[in-house]
């Protein structure tokens, strides 16, 4: 699948980027936010070498700078928590580690586990549906667990 | 709900441009022979076209120059004034830098040569062709004009036929009439 004009890319993205940065940020935080996200993709456009998962790619892209906005200290907004273990962020535990699955699987994996989204947001990110999503990020699972086991 | 503000869209698209972030920023401009679509490299003006089906342009223009094409208002705004100035009659030179990198030598040559034909002022194919170098590319000359990505502003529709008559015009012939009607080079 041969990479679209960034026009069109951004076109039939920036809705659901800008929705999904609501929900994790709050409408003031979220217009940064989205500003940013679609600047990364756009210094990052030329150099992907084909238009598959596009979609996994901008929310994967928006997590991050989520993530980030997260981290900013600013009194004036409520923040939803996210998992943490040992003090890290819960996706830089795990992406090295999600580094070898398939893309679907990896997408998968770290948008559920790293990113906490849920099955509908991820399914809509990797353009299929909640159940599609929910599998490919058990087989991740189970993929990791016997690498793990090796 | 809440969707994405025009105000939050003209930022990003601002943003991008003012970071130098675009092989290409284009715009649609609305003058008296139509919405045109313009659209500039970082070098200058690259394509304007009429009656634009903006998909195909956005694939042409990715091809051509590279796949970070945005709709940006900024960049397209010194054509996009120089053009209400000549609509209005207020301009009869256009001052924008080209992009024509990509334009065979030839054709380029014969651009920069309809360049210089001043405004209100028309000349045949065939005299074209010999400020080209070129006398016997009469021609060929008419393939450059119908072909020219920036019509207007490189003025093809000032080239006709040598017995005088219009001839052809890549936006449609009642355009040409009206460019030169104008210009007062017809009555």
């Amino acid at each position: 699948m041969t990479l679209p004009p960034f026009e069109r890319f951004y076109d039939e993205h920036r809705e659901e980027i800008y929705a999904f940065l609501v929900r994790r940020l709050g409408r003031d935080r979220a217009e940064d936010a989205f500003q940013e996200t679609f600047l990364r993709a756009l210094r990052a456009y030329s150099k992907l070498r084909h238009g598959e998962h596009l979609r996994a790619w901008a929310y994967t892209i928006a997590s991050r700078i989520a993530i980030d906005e997260h981290r900013r200290p600013r009194a004036d907004a409520e923040l939803p928590e996210l998992s943490t273990l040992d003090g890290r962020p819960a996706f830089a535990q795990l992406e090295h580690l999600a580094d070898e699955l398939p893309p679907t699987e990896r997408a998968a994996v770290v948008l559920r586990y790293g990113y906490d989204l849920d099955y509908g947001e991820i399914g809509a990110a990797l353009g299929s549906n909640a159940t599609a999503a929910r599998q490919a990020a058990s087989a991740g699972i189970r993929r990791l667990r016997r690498k793990e086991g090796q | 709900m809440n969707p994405v503000s025009p105000e939050l869209d003209r930022r990003f698209r601002d943003a991008a441009a003012r970071e130098h972030l675009l092989d290409v920023a284009y715009d649609l401009v609305d003058t008296p022979v139509g919405t045109l679509f313009v659209a500039a490299t970082e070098r200058g003006l690259c394509r304007i076209a009429y009656d634009a089906e903006p998909e195909r342009e956005l694939d042409g223009l990715a091809r051509a120059f590279g796949l970070r094409v945005l709709r940006s208002i900024a960049p397209i705004d010194p054509a996009r004034r120089q053009l209400d100035e000549y609509f209005e009659g207020k301009r009869q030179r256009f001052d924008l830098a080209v992009d024509l990198a990509l334009q065979a030598d030839f054709n380029r040559r014969v651009l920069r040569e309809l360049a210089r034909v001043p405004y209100g002022e028309v000349v045949t194919y065939g005299e074209l062709a010999a400020r080209s170098a070129r006398p016997r590319a009469a021609r060929a000359v008419g393939t450059v004009m119908n072909r020219n990505p920036l019509p207007i502003v490189l003025p093809c529709h000032r080239v006709i036929g040598s017995n005088g008559k219009l001839v052809g015009y890549g936006g449609g012939l009642h355009r040409k009439e009206a460019l030169l009607r104008l210009e007062g080079a017809l009555l």
